[in-house]
């Protein structure tokens, strides 16, 4: 989740932000955070980081609110002569990819060089993954010479001033001295060499994904031309961010010029912005949608949403990374038609509800006990490792990786669960009587979840008596006999704990809590319970 | 109330203490009196007054006593007294005069102050510190001092009926260490109406009422004699608590009951499931930041993938596309899909159920879950490990993105909002996709209550085998109960506080 803060005067030098724009906006598909004295906080979601830049978003959003419909067309100049980047074979392994460009003709200012600086950790956060998709870096062109190269080097090798750095240093140091190699650093740890661009000087650019160089990769108002890359694992990603970047740039006031790449014998040129082109069906928006829009209709909502259409083809902005299929062109005319000006019907097809047989029952078995008085609780999945260990269970349990808090794994029994809430309800009136229904997990083989009832009684008064009633009275409800045949359990009392045995199967125990148990919980009070695997009852009731 | 109504009314513990009253009106002695408990009298008196019978008046009386300085004093004196008769013949030193007169230090400082406040000594810094006795201090030794009479006035003695000199003197003996002591005793006097006073005239023969009807009364016929007492139908009775579901499950219940009314199916499956089912089949890249261990609980286990075929299509799907998309162009990986995981949506009931419907003729239906999801947080007010969701899907050749909107706004008006909105939003897995969001009256705020969309191709005919639109939604459910509940902190969710669960009212909407 994306949230962008915009000058609310760069904003309002477009649109004016009455009431009915601050209804607009979340209508457009991007919700409205925060209106304040200076900015406005808008959110972002991630198939459309072209929003990302105060540039873009007014782009669409001028289109949306149809002050300037249509797709918006830029001119990209041809790269001059020496406009080459060559890809090293070096970099294969490591950071495959760049696409790059120039933009000349921007009069940078604090706050231009603010935005472009906003945009860039923008995108790196989202669409970029972290930098590892792609990876921004923008240069003043005054300070650098083309031709240049993208290869990778021996850590040691590599040696510049990093901007926001005071001397010159290894590539290794950068990874474990500048902030920025720590924060990333992992992205390249393991290899054995690191990604650079050099220009003709034999300067190092930067370290991508890390860091510039101080002297040849800082924008400042002095700045009028800038030379950007991108560098990443998938072309497709850095072909999109760089698009997104240098319309941006061109919306501020620059000339975008073109750079050749060259890898190995493959040859491309780019930014590449040429509009894509993705039929639409006026049947399949109408279906789709429940409209009866016609061709004419279609054509002012695209051009709503930036795009252009004619004959049946949708001409789609070169920067729109999320058009994979025609539903994404139906999407844009439904937002462009307005969520709230659609009327919502339930349509009239008959069909017959069912709830699920086993969750029938379950319902049934809560009722059987609420008739005793007996109230139900609901617990975490998960639960905490010394929880069950004070059960007295072995915690050889499935343990969930990295979780944030020590609730991190499944729980093997109810039982688990019911004695901490008696231990937690010390204060509260007895008897303290608690059934709960839901899953456990084992490891087998595979994971094993099974449904179980566990039912606990905390009284003074009680003992296995009162419990084996409760357990009377339910087998008595679900009209079935049991059998108990004594056994031993570590959480039970030695001679005071049964198997329950339903024909020939094991479904579940029955006894006194053992004092050790009671004493690990800090209960004070006798418990006595039983728990059962349900789902194994009922299997065995079915087929009886 | 009739007088008679009033007496047969009365408790037998009433009719055992209102003999007395009118003779004693102090619960001490009505103790002494009636034999009774202190509690018995005290609710006997309150149900008492509660009838008009008597008024209960609560006294609190301050009672001075003499402390030990005190009955030391009323025997030797008070110092400043001693003082002054040591000093009364001549001029002498501090230090002469403290020893002579027998008193401490403190004593002497005391006095000195005292006599210096009544003008009755003077102090020369003549040749050292001396002490001189003036006139007004022979006056005080003839006349006496008025803390002095105050001692011998007789202890204990009570606050309220002091003369305006003896309260004087109260005062300032206050002010000074041990010399009296003041006890607060509370005391209740009940004192008779008139109403009291006639029902005692009248006489409360207590045998011809039945207070509690036995079984041995039905037997003999007895009660035929007698009159029932009246009780006081509005009185205060001892809590109980039944048994009862937990407020989540009847949420949840309510919530299906409203699902299977619309004619859905429920669906059903597993906590844990492969990253599979839970993103892969679901158009959800694998590069995707949900993936993340920060946000999904991984379990270091592999789990296994469904057949061949549909893992083949799935893969085409995010790779290059299938049903003329593009797809999310990069290369799969099975490993990846194999991973198991605690479900982080319903919605991966839904791509099993669409994958069920490949196999049958019939590939339309309406099916529903309600249940538990997990994703990885920290806990505190407004964040929790486990939530629960409400998952339904429609499939149908012929519904739409009204059809979507218009079942999301029958459920909510039937979970009890009454103004639905809906925005565009963003999923992986729907295009169009709706976030809906309702109005909280009380609060005053819109209420983001979750996301809902038609399934995309790419998700749909891998496993269906072709595109027929499919409605979905899942929004978050804790919301809503929450919101009926009033519960401010998420953690109230599990916390299941017995007394807090016994008292809570029931989910009836």
């Amino acid at each position: 989740m994306a949230i962008v803060k915009f000058s609310k005067r760069g904003f309002e030098r477009h649109v004016k932000i009455t009431k009915e724009v601050q209804e607009k906006i979340p209508l457009f598909g991007t919700p409205l955070e925060s209106l304040g004295e200076d900015e406005i906080e808008i959110e972002i979601f991630p198939n459309r980081p072209d929003l990302l830049s105060l540039q873009g978003y007014l782009r669409s959003f001028l289109a949306f609110l149809g002050r300037k419909p249509g797709l918006k067309r830029y001119i990209v100049n041809k790269p001059q002569k020496d406009y080459t980047v060559r890809i090293d074979s070096s970099v294969k392994n490591i950071r495959p990819y760049t696409a790059c460009a120039v933009v000349k003709g921007i009069k940078f200012d604090d706050e231009k060089i603010k935005e472009i600086i906003d945009m860039q950790e923008k995108l790196h956060a989202t669409f970029g993954r972290n930098r590892k998709k792609a990876a921004i870096g923008i240069y003043p062109y005054e300070k650098i010479r083309m031709p240049i190269c993208y290869k990778a080097l021996k850590p040691e090798k590599i040696k510049f001033r990093p901007l926001g750095f005071p001397k010159e240093i290894s590539g290794r140091q950068i990874l474990s001295q500048h902030p920025a190699g720590r924060d990333y650093g992992y992205l390249l740890e393991g290899l054995e060499k690191y990604p650079v661009f050099i220009d003709s000087n034999e300067k190092v650019l930067s370290m991508p994904p890390i860091i510039n160089s101080y002297d040849t990769g800082k924008v400042t108002e002095k700045t009028k031309n800038v030379f950007i890359e991108c560098s990443g694992s998938d072309f497709n990603t850095l072909d999109k961010t760089l698009n997104i970047l240098v319309t941006a740039l061109a919306d501020m006031g620059g000339n975008i010029y073109a750079m050749r790449l060259v890898y190995g014998t493959k040859k491309l040129i780019t930014p590449n912005i040429k509009p894509g082109k993705i039929k639409v069906s006026i049947l399949n928006v109408n279906k789709l949608l429940g409209l009866n829009l016609n061709e004419g209709d279609i054509k002012k909502l695209l051009e709503r949403m930036g795009h252009s259409y004619n004959k049946g083809v949708v001409q789609v902005a070169a920067y729109r990374t999320d058009v994979l299929h025609e539903v994404d062109i139906i999407e844009d005319i439904a937002i462009a038609y307005g969520y709230n000006n659609f009327s919502p019907e339930i349509p009239k097809v008959m069909a017959i509800g069912k709830e699920d047989d086993f969750e029938f029952r379950k319902r049934k078995v809560a009722e059987i006990l609420i008739g005793l008085g007996i109230t139900e609780v609901s617990t975490y999945h998960l639960t905490a490792k010394q929880d069950i260990k004070k059960t007295g269970l072995k915690t050889d349990s499935i343990e969930v990786e990295n979780a944030k808090t020590e609730y991190n794994v499944l729980r093997p029994a109810l039982l688990v669960s019911g004695l901490k809430i008696l231990s937690e309800n010390f204060s509260a009136r007895y008897p303290l009587n608690i059934f709960e229904i839901g899953k456990i997990f084992k490891a087998k083989k595979d994971i094993e979840e099974a449904t179980r009832l566990a039912v606990l009684l905390c009284d003074a008064e009680t003992d296995y008596t009162k419990i084996k009633q409760v357990l009377d009275y339910l087998f008595s409800a679900l009209d079935t006999g049991y059998e108990i045949t004594a056994t031993e359990h570590d959480s039970f009392i030695s001679g005071r704990v049964g198997r329950v045995v339903v024909g020939k199967e094991e479904v579940g125990y029955i006894g006194e809590i053992h004092p050790k148990v009671l004493d690990q919980w800090g209960i004070r009070v006798p418990v006595a319970a039983f728990e059962l695997n349900l789902a194994d009852l009922f299997e065995i009731i079915e087929t009886k | 109330m009739e007088i008679e109504n009033v007496v047969a009314s009365l408790h037998p513990l009433e009719r055992r203490v209102l003999p007395f009253l009118g003779k004693i009106d102090t619960l001490k002695d009505l103790i002494k009196e009636t034999k009774l408990k202190e509690v018995e009298i005290t609710r006997a008196l309150q149900w008492l007054e509660n009838k008009k019978i008597v008024t209960l008046k609560e006294d609190i009386r301050e009672i001075i006593q003499l402390d030990k300085n005190g009955i030391e004093y009323l025997k030797k004196g008070l110092p400043e007294k001693r003082m002054l008769e040591t000093i009364k013949s001549r001029e002498m030193g501090l230090d002469e005069a403290r020893k002579k007169s027998g008193l401490n230090k403190d004593e002497f400082n005391v006095a000195l102050g005292v006599l210096q406040k009544k003008a009755a000594v003077f102090i020369t810094k003549r040749n050292g510190l001396k002490i001189k006795i003036l006139d007004n201090g022979k006056k005080l030794l003839e006349g006496g001092f008025l803390e002095g009479v105050f001692l011998e006035r007789g202890f204990p003695l009570q606050a309220g009926e002091l003369t305006p000199e003896e309260r004087f003197s109260y005062r300032e003996l206050k002010k000074r260490k041990n010399i009296i002591k003041t006890v607060i005793i509370k005391s209740k006097t009940a004192r008779l109406t008139e109403l009291g006073q006639e029902i005692l005239k009248k006489g409360i023969m207590s045998g011809e009422f039945i207070d509690r009807l036995t079984p041995e009364m039905l037997k003999t016929g007895q009660w035929r004699r007698k009159k029932f007492r009246s009780y006081d139908v509005a009185i205060n009775v001892p809590k109980i608590f039944g048994g009862k579901r937990h407020f989540v499950n009847q949420a949840v219940d309510y919530a299906k009951k409203i699902w299977i009314e619309l004619g859905f199916e429920e669906m059903v499956g597993d906590l844990v499931v492969s990253g599979f089912w839970n993103f892969d089949a679901l158009f959800t890249a694998q590069d995707h930041p949900v993936r993340e261990m920060q946000d999904t609980f991984y379990i270091a286990k592999e789990g296994k993938l469904p057949e061949k075929k549909l893992v083949n299509k799935v893969k085409k799907a995010h790779e290059s596309g299938v049903h003329g998309s593009r797809g999310w162009q990069y290369s799969w990986n099975e490993k990846e899909a194999k991973r198991l995981l605690l479900r982080t949506h319903t919605t991966c009931l839904s791509a099993q159920t669409l994958y069920m419907l490949s196999k049958i003729k019939e590939k339309r239906g309406k099916f529903f879950a309600v249940g538990r999801c997990f994703r990885n947080e920290t806990v505190d007010w407004s964040h929790g490990f486990e939530f629960n969701q409400t998952e339904g899907i429609v499939v149908d050749k012929n519904v739409n993105f009204r059809h979507l909107l218009g079942y999301l706004k029958e459920f909510f008006m039937k979970m009890g909002f009454e103004k639905i909105r809906f925005a565009p939003a963003y999923f992986p897995y729907t295009e169009p996709s709706v976030e809906i969001s309702a109005w909280n009256r009380e609060r005053g705020v819109w209420l983001e209550l979750g996301g809902a969309g038609i399934f995309r191709p790419e998700l749909v005919v891998p496993l269906i085998g072709e595109f027929i639109p499919v409605l979905a939604w899942g929004p978050g459910f804790d919301r809503m109960i929450m919101n009926y509940y009033q519960i401010k902190d998420l953690r109230d969710m599990y916390r299941n506080d017995l007394t807090k669960l016994r008292k809570m009212k029931f989910w009836i909407k």
